[in-house]
């Protein structure tokens, strides 16, 4: 083969170069429009989707807590109010090693064993970015000592926090409640509610009482800094604010001073006094004892102190006005007694032989009356002011269950009363339909004899009682009992009254009504049941004291206070208003194991009234010492 | 070119006036560029200016060697540096899982060397051969390429072997390696495409899944392609203004003065400025193949169209990276990014190009 000339290859690589280069060139040119390409999608195609990205990533949403609404009493006194405090807080997902820093800052400032306990209990049930408090409250050495040692302790914080004080304590706990962290449950019920944004930045919610069923309205809005904030979450500035709306503040038909005395009448007792405005329903008093201090709660309550009160035999945690649920006892007769006028049944004149004791026709099984022997005759108004067992007997069996019912159901006796506090009992108002549903049972005559006189099935909380005998004080306006008497908008300042609410006027002949009022004033007199707890007062009063019991007697058997347990004993019941001619406070005062409404109960309504109405401060409490009568 | 430019060319020697225009604006954008990403750090600007000062310096020195003295320093380059390669492979110091670095008291990348001794050596070896340049001569051109590239790959640093491989492909293809053995290679290629895969280590390939879906890891190695093209993106048509892109100076974009500086410089500059920018780019590239094609050398025709096509493709490489069409991979941005080995390489091979250029006597060695 013969070997080209070198000139002559060296012509032919040059052109071959040149073509090369045109190659070349053509392949830059493509690697360029991919470029390009890529740029015009990114930045002309998506650019809209790119922006919105770069917004999201610099722009964060910081949520600013409102200020929750004031509690005040009714002459504006504060109840439930805020403060700012320093708290530790340690963040998990940011400390390195939990225990260690947990002894580093148990060596910086005392850590008690409850607020480890509560921290070890808080830390379970948060997230792991989240922040837990350990210690609230922090003093001025405190936040000091902490500053300075900031750097050796990631992901611990010290921050200003909005705190919630009860200065009432134990004494408003079962009308104020208290505030708690949110939990997931109070979290999955915001989110079915559509509010969790207005929690955001906040770390509390109303958890019982007032804090719990106002809070909407106590709440507020949550406001947001619009901030710029860099990669690391740092903020660089804020960009815009919507500033958040306080909470509203709330005024009280309660008075702090007489709800003092409520809680004071009761001295060693447990059990619920409820005092009513009749005209308005407005809620003067509310007394469950015993009662707890709200302001463990509010940032924590640690598991030892919870469990105290949890398992405690005396159950402080139960409102007893609102849930606690006993059988009415003779409470019910004035309400049987109008029943029985406006029925047709019984003329206010018509009076009884009472034996003692009461049997329904062919059966010789006697109902007994409370008083061995009987009452001699019996009209109305001393069944009611003695009490009289059998009158009421009788007119049960007359009236019958189902009449019995009906008549008693208009006084909202086995229905929610509607007051403004979460939780309430219905309590139960028992008839033929109810018996059958729940016990798949008929009616016996026999259960018809004992309703007369408030026992068997029947149940009434505290509430109901004062309820009813508000009806009887206004002339049966139907009134719901509410806490809150008046909202003050944060802005404006300006209070707005809250709707009275009535659910219906009932109508009843005056003269019947003038009948029972009567017998409930002739209670509370010489020959009465509770003349003791009214001797000397200023005013007129209208009662009925009650008795519930808390263990069956067996037929033949006699109640024996002396032979049994205190927890065994009687529950003490009494209702009443006054001043007659114009009522002005209705109450039902309810004492666990206080064994005589005339003795136990009657006198601490009286001390309420005597309060309300004439400004008297009770003197020292001596129940149970006047002679029992029932 | 105006009258100053005739005067300053005058009296720094061998400089092509038409790329020195291309580098220097380059240079500005480079610089502003740096100063926004920087936030302003005076540190890192006086840092870069003092690279391009050195780069630029050492740039002028290079154009006034003529390109036969240079094709000599091509062998003992080539040996020095496959030498300190097996050095590397038996002495090196493991950093971040990979033998890359030599102490020589200094640490020191070889394959760096390799990036302008492969193109000289074999440029030099091909000008030997000129005018009977056979399939041999391509078989060991070839060879030559091979032990540096697998030498490199093995370290392992993936992207820099293929940047290097490139480089001499380029050569090879320029001296006229014949079309068949260039569709058999890329055939081969494609088909050993499953088997590289297979080779490739663990970071390498999670590299290539996340460009895939970079939303498959977005807080480990999808994080830089992510940011990077919402910066790129949010930019707009005609960008956010310089010093005010918010996905830059809040921190968002990663290493954004050194290989995501093309993120910064799309979110600021929008995507007209991408357009300029890649003009400028290919202004260059224009100007070497020119010089290219005028060189009277075959060692210069070589030099100065692979450095240009070279100087490309690094660029094609780190905006595809940083927009998300490549694998992220530890290329900078040339004559952008901030960093004084890389601007040096790339500034030697502009003054070899222009080496070229100016130097229009036969020098046959």
């Amino acid at each position: 083969m013969r070997r080209p000339t070198p000139l002559k290859n060296l012509d032919r690589e040059l052109a071959g170069f040149h073509g090369r280069l045109k190659v070349g060139a053509v392949f830059v040119a493509i690697l360029a429009t991919l470029l390009l390409a890529r740029g015009f999608y990114l930045q002309i195609t998506q650019h809209d989707y790119y922006t919105g990205r770069a917004e999201s990533n610099r722009i964060s949403q910081v949520p600013i807590a409102p200020n929750r609404g004031l509690i005040l009493d009714s002459k504006g006194r504060v109840l439930a109010e805020n403060y700012s405090a320093y708290t530790l807080e340690v963040t998990r997902g940011h400390i390195g090693n939990l225990e260690t820093t947990l002894t580093k800052v148990g060596k910086l400032i005392e850590i008690t064993p409850g607020q480890l306990r509560r921290f070890r209990r808080l830390l379970a049930e948060s997230h792991e970015f989240e922040t837990v408090p350990l210690k609230s409250k922090l003093s001025d050495e405190e936040v000091a000592i902490l500053a300075a040692n900031r750097y050796r302790l990631p992901g611990i914080e010290v921050k200003a926090r909005l705190f919630r004080n009860y200065q009432a304590g134990h004494g408003m706990a079962h009308v104020v409640g208290f505030i708690g962290r949110i939990n997931d449950r109070d979290l999955k019920r915001l989110r079915e509610a559509g509010r969790e944004e207005n929690y955001q930045g906040g770390a509390h919610i109303g958890k019982t009482g007032l804090e719990q069923s106002y809070e909407t309205l106590l709440h507020g809005r949550t406001g947001f800094d619009q901030m710029e904030t860099d990669s690391s979450g740092r903020a660089v500035r804020v960009l815009s604010r919507i500033p958040p709306v306080p909470g509203k503040d709330l005024r009280l038909y309660l008075d702090r001073d007489l709800q003092e005395v409520a809680e004071h009448v009761f001295g060693e007792y447990l059990g619920g006094l409820v005092a009513l405005d009749p005209n308005t329903g407005g809620v003067l008093a509310l007394v469950s004892k015993p009662g707890f201090d709200p302001n463990l709660f509010v940032d924590g309550i640690d598991p030892e102190t919870w469990k105290s009160l949890n398992e405690s035999p005396d159950r402080p945690m139960v409102n007893r006005v609102l849930r606690g649920i006993y059988p009415p006892g003779s409470t019910i007769k004035p309400f049987m007694a109008l029943a029985g006028l406006e029925l047709g049944l019984r003329k206010p004149s018509d009076a009884i032989n009472d034996p003692g004791y009461y049997s329904l026709p062919r059966s010789s099984h006697q109902y007994r009356d409370w008083k061995k022997g009987g009452h001699g005759v019996v009209d109305l108004s001393k069944s009611i002011a003695q009490s009289c067992d059998v009158y009421y007997y009788r007119l049960a069996v007359d009236m019958g269950i189902d009449r019995m019912h009906d008549y008693l159901a208009q006084f909202g006796l086995g229905e929610k009363s509607g007051i403004d506090l979460d939780g309430e009992s219905a309590g139960l108002l028992p008839s033929r339909e109810w018996k059958q549903r729940r016990f798949k049972q008929p009616w016996y005559p026999g259960e018809t004899v004992i309703a007369g006189i408030g026992q068997g099935f029947h149940l009434t909380t505290p509430l109901q009682l004062a309820v009813a005998t508000a009806m009887i004080a206004n002339g049966g306006k139907r009134i719901e009992p509410r806490l809150v008497q008046s909202v003050r908008d944060p802005l404006t300042r300006a209070w707005q009254a809250q709707p009275v609410a009535t659910r219906k006027q009932l109508a009843i002949d005056p003269d019947n009504l003038a009948a029972v009022r009567a017998g409930m004033m002739a209670v509370m007199q010489p020959g009465g049941t509770a003349s003791r707890a009214a001797a000397g007062a200023a005013y007129t009063i209208a009662g009925k004291t009650g008795t519930a019991q808390v263990v069956g007697i067996k037929q033949g058997a006699r109640y024996d206070a002396g032979s049994l347990a205190r927890k065994h004993r009687d529950h003490a019941l009494f209702i009443a208003y006054a001043p007659v001619e114009n009522p002005t406070i209705a109450i039902a005062v309810m004492v666990e194991n206080g064994e005589h409404g005339g003795s136990t109960a009657a006198p601490m309504a009286r001390a309420v009234m005597d309060y309300y109405l004439t400004g008297k401060r009770p003197g020292n409490m001596n129940l149970g010492a006047i002679d029992a009568t029932e | 070119m105006p009258q100053n430019s005739h005067w300053i060319l005058r009296r720094l020697g061998h400089l092509d006036g038409i790329l020195l225009t291309l580098v220097v604006v380059l240079l500005g954008v480079s610089l502003a560029m740096v100063a926004s990403a920087s936030g302003q750090s005076p540190a890192r600007i006086s840092g870069h200016l003092i690279n391009i000062g050195l780069a630029l310096s050492v740039m002028v020195v290079m154009a006034n060697v003529p390109p036969h003295i240079l094709s000599k320093v091509g062998p003992p380059l080539y040996v020095a540096g496959v030498t300190l390669l097996i050095g590397v492979a038996l002495f090196g110091e493991i950093r971040n899982g990979a033998r890359r670095w030599l102490n020589l008291g200094f640490a020191f990348q070889p394959s760096e060397l390799l990036k302008l001794a492969l193109p000289l050596m074999l440029a030099w070896y091909f000008q030997r051969n000129e005018g009977g340049l056979r399939g041999k001569h391509f078989w060991v051109g070839g060879a030559l390429l091979l032990v540096p590239f697998l030498l490199i790959l093995r370290q392992p640093d993936l992207g820099t072997a293929l940047m290097i491989g490139a480089s001499g492909f380029y050569l090879l293809f320029f001296a006229g390696l014949s079309w068949k053995v260039i569709a058999g290679g890329g055939a081969l290629a494609g088909a050993s495409l499953p088997l590289v895969w297979i080779l490739m280590h663990d970071y390498q390939q999670r590299r290539v899944l996340t460009l895939l879906d970079p939303t498959s890891d977005p807080l480990g190695d999808g994080y830089h392609i992510i940011q990077s093209t919402i910066a790129i993106g949010s930019g707009g048509l005609f960008g956010k203004g310089w010093m005010q892109g918010t996905q830059n100076q809040l921190d968002f974009v990663p290493e954004r003065t050194t290989d995501f500086i093309y993120a910064v410089f799309g979110e600021e500059f929008g995507y007209v400025g991408t357009i300029l920018l890649v003009g400028l780019y290919l202004a260059i590239v224009a100007r070497g193949l020119v010089i290219a094609a005028r060189a009277p050398t075959l060692f210069g025709r070589l030099m100065a169209a692979t450095l240009s096509l070279n100087l490309f493709t690094y660029a094609f490489v780190n905006m595809g990276m940083v927009s998300g069409i490549l694998p992220v991979v530890g290329v900078p941005l040339p004559l952008m990014s901030y960093g004084g080995t890389a601007f040096i390489t790339l500034l030697l091979g502009v003054g070899i190009i222009m080496s070229v250029a100016t130097h229009r006597q036969l020098n046959k060695t």
